[in-house]
């Protein structure tokens, strides 16, 4: 049962961030696996519910913060990497994670994701990827596969996916990760590194849509899905790491595709940060030495 | 002697120096306790061209550039062929003879002083010295020293060397000498005051007011003719503990801000009419998740694009009508670039109070106006009211509702990582405890309930909010109105009317929304003739005015040529509708760049 987020006595276990309302996701939607790994991912961090905050946009995917334990903010429809940038700025000494899926994340967001993704801020993303408009029952979307038919596209889509992964490495993420929600325990294992990591961490999961997407059903993945740490791929290497992004077809490679650990985080080539969080700041004043000068430098 | 109240036009082209020497001239009148306000009107373009800066200087507070101009000076041909028209008589224009002459009739009582560049600097290239050139000229004619100027030259230009530094004073002395000998100064010298003035922008002025108002998350996409508070809070970032970011867009911006504003900071950013149509979904977004956020306007002729460098008051129903639903906000339009500094710690105390959108309507004039001002006016110690937060476990067994319905409206709010407090926030709709009510809890009640708590914020701030002011003797026969920026203009044109003996007072709108129909109308009772200034096509303060007041007025003058109003202006407006010529009035602008 959730408590609130008050101060639990021993380590915390998935249950803790079990949220109190029960998701309202079609039954047997990827989604769960995805909520059931997180839980077990912050759990794992021994860190307690409310030194987390999840962050979402719009669609299935983004009603996760509501059916977890933590604080959560449920923002506008691609806005929240922004949101998260500057709830993460505004207090630092949480942990922000992000989740939508990817109409939120690759399209309407798609601007947002590539800054984000830049500037390395020290949070982690979770693209729930069903290659489909799931909330607005069945429209094409970033990741749709050419050819694919949807309410929006009956004849086929004629446009080429986006390519997330291999978007996030170049754009200058340092944690570029891949998971299915057939596998919680792989999937919470790259939750967990992500969480720890320290800059922006993307994990796109394979999360299918039982009800709008034919194509690409637990079934398509489980066939195909292989693990990067059982073939020897070495994350440090970006040049492998991008190999591997562009990757699809009988096999399709889930796990951790590219980190870089020698990057500093944003919020730690901030001064301004270094002396604690400014959202709990409570001397708010400018100073009357600093006023001083301020004036100074007018006359 | 009466009141000093002198203006000087410097016109050329952008590149020549104007950006510089304009804010040198300041700084030099406000070293001898001079006000100032300065009106540039340019163009949208970094070199190329034409820019014509009006420097009205004056013995007392100055808040608009007036009426006339005293002294031209003109860098090159064209600022003589645009501007020798526009001295008053008794004026001068100062010009560089080597490539510029008056062409057709000079105006009568006009002085023409004529330097020779080349003569005078040695045939020196570096043509930006110009500038200094005609600057010591005009310091003579003014009846100034040459001593501050001097002095400024020499701390600008020390770190480039000795010799630098010579060359810049020789050539300050050369104009100086050269108009003693040949000009005629002017009657009335550049009085020395007793006390020191400071020079600043509106931009500047309310990005300290932020600050004062203990800002500490800040973000932009720079955008003409706000990116003066970007550049201040990035200049002082580091100094006052500020994070200041420069996002990928507007959309970005209000996010980012809302994003900090939840995790506890001051959250403000700052744009102009596109990028705040952008903003405007975010802004809905935080009056449902009831965020407190600051978000400045600063007005350019719209629609679209439009006038990236010139001044309007177009974007009163932006803001009124900005995001769908209806959510408490409320909007404040600074009155000049010192209440730049005031209005936002007010604004903020009232957000923060009332966790919901606060939004400033400024505009170019006020924005990238400077002024002359006493430094002593700026507070630093300002109030500064959280209003009912929650950072701390406070060990209750409670179950910790954000959005508690309450009588006044107001929930407390639980800032992220408090313990004990864990709750979500959601721009869908949501019960008191933030559970989603549109989806599979659809409740009509539920939703009746909350939308009203929300809206009771509303009658709090409505009680709050002072009426509008009123300037001048209750029974006057003509009443000025304006709101923002417009407001020492009406001020001026009153008492010129009140000189010509029309009986006028002036009522003037700073809190723009909510406004409360019993407290604003009270002071309109009074009104015999209203007349509505401001600058835009139709009228938009003049029909929200009568939307919630169902006031009327008897006549309107409009301006949305992209020139700010001059007193003038104003004056023969109210002559014209009084007379029963027209009723509504739209003034020629007579300086054209």
């Amino acid at each position: 049962m959730a408590n609130d987020g008050k101060p639990i006595k021993a380590a915390p276990t998935a249950k803790d961030f079990k949220g109190n309302i029960a998701p309202d996701w079609c039954p047997g939607c990827g989604d769960f696996g995805v909520l059931r790994a997180l839980e077990m991912a912050c759990a794992k961090t021994g860190r307690e519910p409310h030194e987390f905050v999840t962050i979402s946009g719009i669609g299935c995917s983004s009603n996760l913060p509501g059916f977890i334990n933590t604080y959560g903010m449920h923002t506008l429809h691609g806005r929240s990497l922004a949101v998260a940038t500057g709830m993460k700025l505004s207090n630092h000494e949480m942990k922000v994670i992000v989740t939508g899926g990817d109409g939120d994340g690759y399209g309407i967001g798609g601007n947002h994701f590539l800054h984000t993704v830049r500037r390395n801020i020290d949070l982690m993303y979770i693209v729930m990827n069903n290659q489909i408009y799931g909330l607005t029952i069945g429209q094409t979307s970033p990741t749709s596969r050419m050819g694919m038919k949807t309410k929006s596209t009956p004849f086929g889509s004629i446009e080429q996916p986006l390519n997330p992964l291999a978007l996030a490495i170049l754009s200058g993420a340092t944690y570029v990760a891949r998971g299915f929600s057939g596998d919680t325990k792989h999937l919470s294992e790259l939750m967990y590194r992500a969480i720890e990591h320290n800059g922006f961490a993307l994990v796109d999961v394979f999360s299918p849509c039982i009800t709008f997407n034919k194509d690409n059903t637990f079934a398509f993945f489980k066939q195909r899905v292989n693990k990067l740490e059982e073939q020897g791929h070495d994350p440090t290497n970006m040049q492998a790491a991008l190999e591997q992004a562009m990757i699809w077809g009988d096999e399709i490679p889930i796990g951790l595709f590219y980190e870089d650990t020698t990057r500093d985080a944003l919020e730690d080539l901030e001064p301004v940060l270094q002396d604690g969080a400014i959202g709990r700041k409570t001397d708010l004043a400018v100073t009357k030495e600093q006023g001083e000068s301020i004036v100074k430098r007018m006359m | 002697m009466g009141n000093y109240d002198f203006a000087i036009g410097m016109g050329g082209a952008p590149g020549q120096g104007i950006e510089s020497s304009g804010p040198l001239l300041l700084r030099i009148c406000a070293r001898r306790g001079i006000y100032a306000f300065t009106y540039s009107a340019y163009q949208s373009l970094i070199r190329g061209g034409h820019t014509f800066l009006t420097m009205r200087l004056s013995s007392e507070p100055v808040a608009n550039h007036g009426d006339k101009i005293d002294l031209v000076i003109a860098l090159n041909q064209d600022a003589m062929d645009k501007h020798l028209q526009n001295v008053v008589p008794g004026g001068a224009i100062l010009y560089n003879s080597d490539n510029t002459k008056p062409e057709g009739d000079v105006p009568e009582g006009v002085q023409l002083c004529p330097l020779s560049f080349k003569e005078l600097s040695n045939n020196s290239r570096n043509r930006i010295m110009l500038n200094t050139l005609l600057l010591g000229a005009a310091l003579n004619m003014l009846g100034a020293g040459l001593e501050q100027l001097e002095n400024i030259l020499t701390i600008q230009f020390q770190r480039k060397g000795q010799e630098v530094v010579d060359e810049n004073v020789g050539i300050a002395r050369a104009g100086f000498d050269h108009a003693a000998e040949h000009f005629t100064p002017f009657p009335a010298s550049l009085p020395m005051q007793d006390k020191p003035l400071a020079v600043t922008t509106g931009n500047d002025m309310m990005a300290m007011g932020g600050a004062a108002a203990g800002v500490k998350f800040y973000c932009a996409y720079p955008m003409s003719p706000s990116t003066g508070v970007l550049h201040w809070m990035a200049t002082n970032a580091r100094d006052l503990g500020i994070m200041v970011r420069q996002v990928e867009d507007e959309i970005g911006v209000a996010n980012m801000a809302i994003g900090a504003a939840h995790g506890g900071a001051r959250a403000m950013c700052a744009t102009s009419g596109g990028g705040f149509a952008l903003m405007t979904e975010a802004i809905g977004s935080a009056g449902m998740m009831e965020i407190p956020v600051v978000i400045i306007n600063v007005q350019r002729g719209g629609p679209s694009t439009g006038l990236p460098t010139k001044t309007e008051q177009g974007d009163l129903w932006q803001l009124l009508g900005a995001s769908q639903g209806d959510f408490p906000k409320i909007i404040v339009a600074p009155t000049s670039i010192i209440d730049g500094f005031t209005v936002i710690p007010e604004l903020f105390n009232l957000v923060d109070k009332y966790q919901c959108p606060g939004m400033v309507l400024s505009d170019l004039t006020l924005s990238m106006g400077y002024t002359n001002f006493d430094p002593d006016h700026l507070k630093w110690d300002q109030e500064i009211d959280r209003g009912e937060i929650i950072t701390e476990d406070n060990g209750s067994d409670e179950n910790y509702q954000r959005f508690k319905i309450t009588d006044s409206g107001i929930s407390p709010r639980a800032l992220p990582g408090t313990p004990g407090h864990v709750h979500v926030v959601a721009t869908d709709d949501h019960d008191e405890d933030g559970v989603l009510i549109s989806d599979e809890f659809t409740n009509p009640h539920k939703r009746r309930d909350i939308m009203e708590k929300r809206q009771r914020k509303m009658d709090g701030i409505m009680a709050e909010l002072p009426a509008p002011t009123l300037t001048g003797s209750e029974d006057a026969d003509i009443t000025l109105i304006g709101w923002g920026s417009t407001d020492s203009l009406l001020d001026e044109a009153a008492s010129l009317l009140r000189a010509e003996g029309y009986s006028t007072n002036h009522i003037h709108f700073r809190w723009l929304y909510p406004l409360d129909e019993e407290k604003v109308n009270a002071v309109l009772a009074k009104c015999k003739r209203g007349i509505i200034v401001e600058g835009n096509y139709t009228g938009q303060f003049a029909r929200f005015l009568r939307g919630e007041t169902g006031f009327n007025a008897e006549g309107h003058i409009r301006k949305y040529d992209g020139e700010p109003f001059m007193p003038h202006h104003i004056v023969d407006g109210a002559k014209e509708i009084e007379a029963g010529k027209t009723e509504l009035y739209i003034p020629y602008q007579e300086i054209v760049v």
